[in-house]
């Protein structure tokens, strides 16, 4: 019986914890372990989805056992598994190693608070995941990006408030717009469920309403995921967020919205209209590529450590629109690999951050001189993710680049395949300063010593790291389930 | 009207203008509804965007000041975006199904059910209330989570204080009764506006109303309360602690509906499985849940109130 | 067909005055103010897709039978409550802003950060 009720559980069970999580603010230990407790359960609940899908296709969940579409349905296959597995597990690691690192950042009468805001981000964040009705995504959509506002906003530094209106600004404009545009498809075909719009809005293809919609999609959706040259918000975003939190939303929330753009233009617009009619590649290479290459040369110019990632993270959301504006199987596998891998990466980066953080504070290049010798396990995280983001060879980030390397190969389109290699080697010398300034130089004798990062901090790091490094040496199960989506999504359409 | 409103908005420097524009563009507005036939949204958004929303942001005015300086960048720039945007949505109505016309999409493909099944599938006469409590319950136990998040958030950012923390300071207050026409009047408002609110609360089966309007009107009468009273008096009839945890527990009251229908052989929110025959299951159900969402939005409302009211208080 | 499509041109013009305020304002205040025009306007292009000639309210009645759409009613409930919500975070946000820069001028602001920027 329970198994049958896994799509509702997956969102259900932090919706629910959350209130509770918000009882115990007492507590914040015992609220701790109750968030990490459940981002275990999340991800456990995704495995079992995972294992339901590769048996017998899709799942369908009808709420209020209402049928579709009448009523609010859960839609469960090949591409939205691979991200529910993604976000539960980046969950399930990050809470479970953040208790030291909110200790110190956070006041104690916040910290329960904080951990309520992770479980409904989340929920909210897995919620857009699964969810197969289009407006009941956008309230899904609001519940993550209110926690994440809150989140951003508990930051230490008082720019954090700037960087979380601005990002509130920014988000509720992109909420409004995808608002709009689902708004414009139900007036033209009466249905809010994805599957049905999609049937539907077949028959409609002329209709200048319908390509309205698209255009205010796109740029809704465009500004949730930080899109060149929408992405303003999300450097200081992610530069002044408390430490964990940064880990948390630059390994997942961006990912979500790359699922979501994907779930538009391949599941309900489909790619005959998307790409034949809209052109939506000469829109995504482009602009892919202009973030690639110039976010990536923003971020050699950091002294910030976190902002350099922040940057680095736009350019590699370049990467998957490359990928998707490829409009080949391959193309939009490597998106999708892509998705799954940076947040590895960007977890384990992020993650090193918060334990040089919780050591010294403010993470600047200037600041992290000959720290190896002092935080060695730390920093050879760091540079762990740090060979994983260039895409070296026997990590997971190589398999994402060379599916996207290949799938331009087969386009024919070199320019492509050069900007790929231009870019991680960019990678290579922004990576190269912050490993020299932690190897190379002694720690100058003004300078505390500090000690190794808390053990439990450490494990969480070395598990991702070592997750990057397991999925980069066998990368089957991955590319396998990640390639099966991209099929099915393309449904025999050939550009 | 509407438009002249919006216009000026754009224009006025001085923010309490503007927030009172706000509050008229938003009465307006609900008149609107009222023709298109929405009394369901019209009393919301008379209640809220009138009504909490104009409230909340004078609240803030007091802490933020009330003038606005002249933009110092050219506004061409957004101009331009604006024109775009604008722009393109016009070209996309021009092949628009007409406004109002039965035959449009909208009325003869999912909503025709909910016309035609719903007084006989859920057994109340409010369709509005049959689609957001059965039908799309799920997003409405979102739209709580959504206002509690708003609570968790706001809580994270302000904090309440229980207490003023100078008890010379309190008992100097204690004495000094400076509104007592406004008080009195307030204390004969009150108990009427309780009582609508629970006549909302349970008649939003039959006309419009339900949880949130009841919750917002009840919300309105506390607020009164505290403006008039002050924020002493009001957290000492209503402790901040016991706010936040009937907040949760509306939230908890929602999702275990949905837990107890899943434990009964049902799908989340099933309220079918909830009683011997599924139309009084229905009822059990939808009046289960739209107390859950009165009690939320209710102390939700109170609370956020407090919190704005409690930053302008504390002395700088 | 003018008339016809006349209700959603108003509604556009108010969705992009309220959008218009949003990002050209440079009070964090007035902004908010215009991000709820903003949506306020959206709401009433839902209720108006709603809307039906000759229909009712759809609360069942004896004499009639022809009814506005209750979906869209339904939408825009849980979108005010969205609204809200936004709305009242984003106040926090605007006091606690105040109180850190003394401000609450985006200029000003900026001004501040990058000041704070090259410091650093």
């Amino acid at each position: 019986m329970t198994i049958g009720h896994l799509p509702a559980l997956q969102v259900v069970i932090p919706l629910l914890a959350a209130p509770v999580c918000f009882l115990l603010g007492r507590w914040p230990r015992l609220a701790w372990l109750l968030a990490s407790a459940v981002a275990w359960t999340t991800l456990v609940i995704a495995i079992g989805l995972w294992l339901q899908v590769r048996e017998g296709g899709t799942i369908s969940y009808a709420f209020g056992g209402w049928a579709p579409p009448w009523g609010i349905e859960y839609a469960v296959d090949r591409l939205n598994v691979l991200v529910l597995l993604i976000v539960s597990g980046i969950a399930a690691v990050i809470f479970s190693g953040s208790w030291e690192s909110v200790r110190q950042e956070i006041p104690e009468s916040r910290q329960a608070l904080l951990f309520t805001n992770l479980l409904l981000c989340l929920a909210g964040l897995l919620g857009i995941t699964i969810t197969g009705d289009a407006f009941n995504l956008f309230v899904l959509l609001e519940i993550s990006s209110l926690s994440t506002y809150a989140l951003i906003s508990l930051g230490r530094d008082r720019r954090a408030l700037t960087a979380s209106f601005q990002y509130l600004i920014m988000g509720t404009i992109g909420a409004t717009f995808i608002l709009i545009g689902v708004g414009i498809l139900y007036m033209l075909t009466g249905t809010l469920n994805m599957a049905d719009l999609a049937h539907r809005l077949g028959g409609l293809q002329g209709s200048r309403a319908m390509h309205t919609a698209y255009g205010f999609l796109v740029i809704g959706i465009g500004l949730k995921l930080a899109m060149f040259p929408l992405h303003l918000w999300l450097p200081n975003a992610y530069a002044y967020a408390p430490s964990v939190v940064s880990a948390f939303i630059a390994a997942t929330a961006t990912k979500v919205a790359v699922y979501v753009m994907v779930r538009y233009l391949y599941t309900v617009f489909g790619p005959e209209f998307a790409f034949s009619a809209m052109y939506v590649q000469w829109l995504f290479i482009p602009v892919g590529i202009i973030a690639v290459l110039f976010t990536s040369i923003v971020a050699l110019f950091q002294h910030d450590i976190k902002r350099m990632l922040a940057y680095s993270s736009v350019a590699q959301i370049g990467y998957m629109l490359v990928g998707i504006g490829l409009v080949n199987v391959t193309g939009l596998t490597g998106a999708l690999l892509h998705v799954f891998n940076h947040a590895l990466m960007k977890g384990a980066l992020f993650l090193a951050l918060a334990a040089i953080c919780f050591r010294i504070g403010n993470p600047r290049i200037e600041n992290i001189r000959g720290i190896a010798r002092q935080m060695p396990w730390t920093m050879a995280a760091f540079v762990g993710g740090g060979l994983s983001l260039i895409g070296v060879p026997l990590t997971a980030g190589f398999i994402s680049k060379w599916y996207l390397i290949l799938a331009a190969v087969e386009r024919g389109w070199w320019p492509v395949v050069a900007v790929v290699v231009i870019a991680s080697l960019i990678a290579v010398i922004y990576v190269w300063r912050v490993v020299e300034a932690a190897y190379l130089h002694p720690r100058p004798e003004d300078a505390e010593t500090v000690a190794e990062a808390p053990p439990a901090l450490l494990a969480v790091t070395w598990a991702l790291v070592l997750a990057n490094v397991w999925f980069g040496v066998n990368p089957g199960l991955v590319t396998s389930l990640a390639s099966g989506a991209a099929e099915a999504l393309f449904g025999g359409y050939l550009p | 009207m509407l438009c002249m409103t919006a216009l000026v908005v754009v224009y006025v420097r001085h923010l309490f203008s503007v927030v009172m524009l706000f509050g008229i563009y938003s009465l307006l507005s609900a008149l609107i509804f009222v023709v298109l036939d929405a009394a369901d949204v019209a009393f919301t958004e008379a209640a809220v965007g009138a009504g909490v929303s104009t409230v909340f942001m004078l609240a803030t005015l007091v802490s933020t000041g009330r003038q606005e300086k002249a933009p110092a960048h050219s506004p061409l720039l957004p101009l331009a975006v604006v024109t775009v945007t604008g722009a393109a949505l016009i070209w996309g109505t021009l092949d628009m199904p007409h406004f109002g016309d039965p035959g449009n999409p909208v009325h003869v493909h999912v909503a025709d059910r909910y016309i035609q099944e719903s007084p006989d599938e859920i057994g109340i006469p409010n369709m509005v209330t049959s689609v957001l409590a059965s039908y799309r319950g799920y997003d409405t136990m979102g739209e709580v989570i959504v206002i509690f998040t708003a609570l968790v958030g706001v809580l994270s950012l302000l904090g309440v204080r229980e207490r003023r923390e100078n008890p010379v300071h309190r008992t100097g207050e204690r004495h000094s009764r400076p509104y007592p026409v406004l008080q009195v009047m307030a204390l004969l408002l009150i108990p009427f506006i309780l009582v609508f609110a629970l006549y909302v609360q349970f008649h939003g089966d039959f006309g419009p109303g339900g949880g949130f309007q009841a919750g917002v009107i009840f919300a309105a009468a506390i607020i009164l309360y505290t403006l008039t009273f002050g924020l002493d008096d009001a957290t000492a009839l209503l402790p901040v602690k016991l706010i936040c945890m009937l907040a949760a527990a509306g939230v908890l009251l929602y999702g275990g509906t949905g837990v107890v229908s899943m434990l009964l052989g049902g799908n989340y929110l099933d309220y079918d499985v909830l009683a011997h025959d599924p139309v009084h299951g229905q009822h059990y159900g939808i009046l289960v849940i739209e107390l859950g969402v009165g009690i939320t939005v209710s102390t939700v409302m109170i609370a956020i109130f407090l919190a704005l009211v409690s930053r302008a208080e504390r002395p700088r | 067909m003018g008339f016809s499509l006349f209700n959603y041109w108003v509604v556009i013009l108010l969705m992009m005055a309220g959008f218009y305020t949003v990002i050209a304002s440079g009070n964090l205040v007035k902004k908010i103010v215009g991000l709820n025009i903003f949506q306020t306007s959206v709401f009433i292009m839902y209720i108006s897709i709603g809307k039906v000639f000759g229909g009712s309210v759809p609360i069942l009645a004896a004499n009639t039978d022809l009814y506005s759409n209750p979906l869209p009613h339904v939408l825009i409930l849980t979108a005010i409550v969205v609204g809200v919500a936004t709305t009242s975070l984003a106040l926090s946000l605007a006091i606690r802003i105040r109180e850190a820069y003394g401000t609450v001028e985006e200029n000003d602001i900026l001004e501040i950060s990058r000041r704070e920027d090259d410091e650093e």
